[in-house]
């Protein structure tokens, strides 16, 4: 009986402070920018090549434009909420990974506009380590790739060739490839960018043959040489749907996305961003010294922004 | 830091001493019935041998038992509907203007005021504060405990702040110290509704459950839904894991009140009101205690997931340096996360312990005055810094006084590897043995189950959970069996249950082996510590990629990162179910002459076979909570699916997924939770 009371009140106490707290408060703000205004959010993807775009660009607008910058760490998807809502001004390196949010966000709600192309060239297609082709030439014809499957037998795929598969977040359609072209090879998926460079590092070192996924800009190529297989040429919407892809991978010109309240502000720093433009090789450099040589980001931008001032005097805003 | 459960040392007693009465004496040879006999005579096992023997044999006959087609039902287009509709409606759908989005602008603003007070007190004001706060918890006297808890926080500030981690971790105590608070208050109130009614409590079972087990990658993309990125999606989906043991405890806590004082308390007239609040939450003190020191590390270990949409601190640090390999950063921040770990663990326990003595052996009225004089300081000086911090000191760390190991760290890892991954000489280093345990334990294991008619498996369910648990039990194993075929998901499932079972089996034996060895031998016991809490509360995130030096991007990988995460619930709870036997059955073994083997295999074993299972069923839990952080490095399968649901947005792939996953454990708990262990916290 008693511990009835005990819990009506319980229950009774509960529901007129939900009551209460929901019917004291109005409606709430929707957008979170305001109160931000003097500071310029940088969605930042997970990629050492995004690091290094936003370790130059940060460095240069706080030094010369006086701008204060944030790198927010985020990948692909959830910067394109970011910067829907605001929360986010910019992420200056796109790869088309997630075609559903960015026809949602640019074409419907038009709440994020393009900010023009980054200058880098993205390039995505399957490879092998030079010192295995340079053994067996023709592996680099797809064709010829089931001749090679068994080299590639791992513990993982059993009687198949393993295929490193890309990062979850990453365009792909390798699985497609592989059932089209009628492959003797296992797609295996890497869980995240990390875990496949380390894989490649350690399968490079001990010199084992290996098929993977892999593209450029990337700080590793630095450090490995690897040859790349010949996919049939790709044509625009070839890839889907997966189940019927045979094509390669476009070359893909990475852009950079901008929230359209701060791309409309006409402000330095917008301008800035639409102005950024720099090459993979520049890209490559400032990536290889953060990752390869275990530099700071800031550093690393530094000394690139030391030795090549005639790029990126032309970023800044004409006064 | 000790694990969820934990057997009522009184309890484990009485039941230990009514179990010796059954066991036979255990010393001596044993002459009882023959295994052939011993079965008969229990139609039980006999019961399980048949089913799996069904198993086997329409496995071997059929050859492949997937779930039948026709009975999926189509989930992806309604979640891709919620999808859209939650982006298009954010900003104008009522529920959203007036419910969510307080929450999540309440969110956002008490995390920003908290790194902004914590900004404006410099380094010196949160140094001295947290100190004098931990030392304060911890009696605010001269005694050994006050010391060294204030000691502990003194030397945890100074190595983060050495370590060059000052910032990331101020912006990652504010998330914490808000997300505590809330998992906190909301663990207490759903506590209390489960621990007055019984059936708040059975309602709420189930919701706690899928709130521990469903991987926090599953829900973090409606959260991002729902809540927007940064702050309040990180924060509440911290409070979504980290209530349940503050919950559980607290109704615990008021269960388990001795009957005789709240008699008492009635007897004395007081209104059930009153005795709630003199008598009950009292008495409930301890269990709470316990229960917010859980909840603190629950917070610490969604660190890093906090990070993957896009909030700040030490959880951005590890994930960034992993995108560069940078192993001695992500190490660094990881110790900084752990050092976190040990201060609060060590001011919760110590101010529980404190209340403890209070409530046993009283205080005096000086120290009482001291003890609120010490407050009333630390409130004062907290004033004083964050009005006037910066007079005092910069709010960062000054930068002279740090040191870089990062590099040291990261080449010292890089030769452990190398040297470990394939050079040892004779046994060949750990990548031959991680491709032997796929292809004669994860490969026949996966392909079995694939093989094995749903039907069959569903049996084999059902009668193990009849067996070991309740009728209740199997029916709960076969629904959750049934649901995953129902969403399509069936073989990626199996794929997931054959890694699942891998690295459960893996963990029970070091677990079992270091258990004993630490209940057995003082010095190992005292040794493996502070390594088991290291173990505990090192993010995951931070060992994943020397893992895969070691053995290569596998599904080992991934079983290798389970076993690292759950071992050590697993060694706790067997060491201390070892220690706690009945005194009188050891020293009676040991006058009838028992060997320490014979002692250990027939008395102690036996004796402790309560915790040993309760031991099993956490690892269960715990193995199954690192799917989707073995589908990072190689695992696939089901936590493949979720990280790429969470990384492409896709909400019909994350979330089944994710529900599958949480069906495979509640199905793996019941089946290994022993009734009696369930009757228990009843």
């Amino acid at each position: 009986m008693n511990s009835k009371r005990i819990r009506n009140s319980v229950i009774a106490g509960i529901g007129v402070i939900s009551v209460l707290s929901l019917s004291a408060c109005g409606a709430a703000k929707t957008s979170s920018s305001g109160g931000k205004d003097d500071k310029v959010v940088l969605a930042e993807p997970s990629w050492v090549g995004a690091q290094a775009n936003a370790a130059v660009v940060k460095k240069l607008m706080e030094d010369e434009l006086d701008v204060k910058v944030e790198a927010k760490q985020m990948d692909e998807p959830v910067a394109f909420d970011a910067l829907n809502s605001g929360k986010a001004d910019a992420i200056l390196e796109d790869w088309h990974g997630v075609p559903k949010k960015e026809k949602k966000y640019v074409e419907e709600k038009k709440t994020v506009v393009s900010g023009g192309d980054l200058g880098v060239v993205g390039h995505i297609g399957w490879f092998v380590p030079k010192y295995y082709a340079d053994k067996h030439p023709d592996v680099t014809d797809l064709k010829k790739l089931n001749k090679y499957a068994k080299d590639f037998r791992t513990s993982e795929s059993g009687d198949k060739g393993h295929f490193i598969g890309a990062a979850p977040s990453y365009s792909q359609h390798d699985k497609g490839l592989i059932k089209n072209h009628k492959l003797d090879f296992k797609h295996i998926p890497s869980g995240a960018e990390a875990a496949q460079l380390k894989e490649i590092q350690r399968l490079y070192k001990a010199k084992k043959p290996f098929l993977t996924y892999w593209w450029e800009p990337q700080w590793m190529n630095n450090q490995i040489d690897m040859v790349e297989v010949k996919l049939p040429k790709h044509t625009p919407g070839c890839e889907t749907p997966e189940s019927e892809a045979k094509c390669g991978y476009e070359t893909n010109q990475l852009e950079k996305f901008m929230n359209k309240d701060f791309a409309d502000s006409d402000t330095d720093a917008a301008k800035f961003i639409k102005n950024f433009k720099w090459t993979t090789k520049d890209q490559n450099q400032v990536a290889g010294d953060i990752a390869g040589k275990k530099m700071k980001p800031e550093d690393a931008a530094e000394k690139w922004i030391k030795a090549n001032k005639s790029t990126w005097e032309k970023w800044l805003p004409k006064k | 830091m000790s694990t969820p459960t934990i057997p009522d040392k009184g309890e484990q007693r009485t039941q230990d001493a009514a179990a010796l009465d059954k066991t036979p004496s255990g010393a001596g040879p044993d002459d009882g019935p023959g295994p052939l006999q011993r079965l008969a005579a229990n139609p039980r096992a006999l019961l399980v041998l048949v089913s799996l023997l069904v198993v086997v044999v329409s496995a071997a006959v059929t050859g492949s038992g997937a779930w039948p087609r026709g009975w999926t039902l189509d989930i992806e287009t309604p979640l891709n509907d919620l999808d859209n509709w939650l982006v298009d409606n954010r900003e104008t759908s009522p529920i959203f203007l007036y419910f969510l989005l307080h929450i999540s602008n309440f969110a956002e603003t008490s995390v920003d005021a908290i790194t902004g007070l914590l900004e404006s007190m410099g380094w010196l004001g949160v140094t001295l504060v947290g100190t004098l706060i931990a030392w304060a918890a911890g009696g605010a006297d001269l005694s050994r405990r006050a010391l060294r808890t204030g000691g502990t926080a003194l030397g945890v500030f100074i190595v983060c702040g050495v370590l060059e981690m000052w910032e990331a971790t101020m912006e990652t105590l504010a998330l914490m110290t808000a997300a505590v608070f809330a998992s906190a208050l909301l663990g207490a109130l759903l506590g209390l509704a489960a621990g007055l009614s019984d059936r708040c409590e059975r309602l709420l079972r189930p919701v706690f459950d899928t709130m521990q087990v469903m991987p926090a990658f599953a829900y973090l993309l409606p959260l991002l839904l729902m809540f927007g990125i940064g702050v309040p999606s990180a924060l509440i989906a911290t409070v979504i894991y980290a209530a349940p043991p503050m919950a559980r405890l607290t109704s615990l806590g008021l269960r388990s009140a001795d009957p005789a004082a709240l008699e008492a308390s009635t007897s004395l007239g007081s209104t059930p009101w009153q005795r709630l609040r003199t008598a009950r939450v009292p008495l409930a003190r301890r269990q709470m205690m316990l229960g917010l020191n859980q909840a603190i590390m629950m917070c610490l270990s969604m660190v890093v997931l906090a990070s993957l949409i896009g909030s700040e601190g030490l959880g951005d640090e590890i994930y960034q340096a992993l995108g560069s390999l940078d192993i001695g950063t992500a190490l660094t921040a990881g110790t900084a996360v752990v050092l976190i770990a040990v201060l609060l663990d060590r001011t919760t326990s110590a101010a529980g312990e404190r209340l403890d003595a209070v409530a046993t052996a009283g205080t005096t009225r000086l120290m009482r005055r001291v003890r609120a004089g010490v407050w009333g300081l630390v409130l004062v000086l907290f004033g004083v810094f964050a009005a006037k911090g910066s007079v005092f000191s910069e709010s960062e760390w000054p930068e002279a006084w740090t040191v870089d190991i990062t590099r040291q760290l990261d080449s010292a890892v890089g030769w452990f590897t190398d040297h470990l991954g394939s050079g040892v000489p004779v046994l060949g280093g750990t990548v031959t043995w991680a491709q032997g345990f796929t292809e004669y334990m994860l490969n026949p294991l996966r392909s079995g189950l694939l093989a094995t008619p749903w039907w069959a498996l569903a049996l084999l369910v059902a009668v193990v959970g009849w067996i070991v648990g309740t009728w209740r039990a199997a029916a709960t194993g076969l629904v959750c069996l049934a649901l995953v075929g129902v969403m399509g998901l069936w073989e990626v499932s199996m794929d997931t249950l054959s890694q699942v079972i891998g690295g459960l089996l893996l963990t029970v034996v070091v677990g079992f082996a270091f258990g004993v060895l630490a209940a057995r031998v003082e010095r190992v016991d005292r040794l493996l510590r502070p390594v088991l809490d290291t173990m505990q509360t090192m993010p995951q995130f931070v060992y994943l990629i020397p893992v895969i030096a070691l053995v290569g991007l596998s599904r080992s990988a991934g079983i290798i990162a389970a076993v690292i995460y759950a071992a050590p619930a697993v060694i706790r709870i067997t060491a201390q179910g070892l220690r706690y036997v009945d005194a009188a059955a050891m020293e009676a073994s040991l006058s009838l002459g028992a060997t320490g083997k014979q002692q250990l295999l027939q008395v102690q074993l036996p004796l402790a076979r309560k915790s040993l299972l309760v031991g099993v069923n956490q690892g269960v839990v715990l193995v199954l909570s690192m799917v989707v952080i073995a589908g990072l490095i190689g695992g696939g399968a089901l936590g493949y699916d979720v990280v790429q649901g969470l990384s492409k947005g896709n909400l019909s792939q994350g979330l089944p997924a994710g529900i599958a996953i949480v069906c495979l454990g509640i199905m793996l708990d019941r089946l290994t939770q022993p009734a009696s262990a369930r009757r228990r916290d009843q």
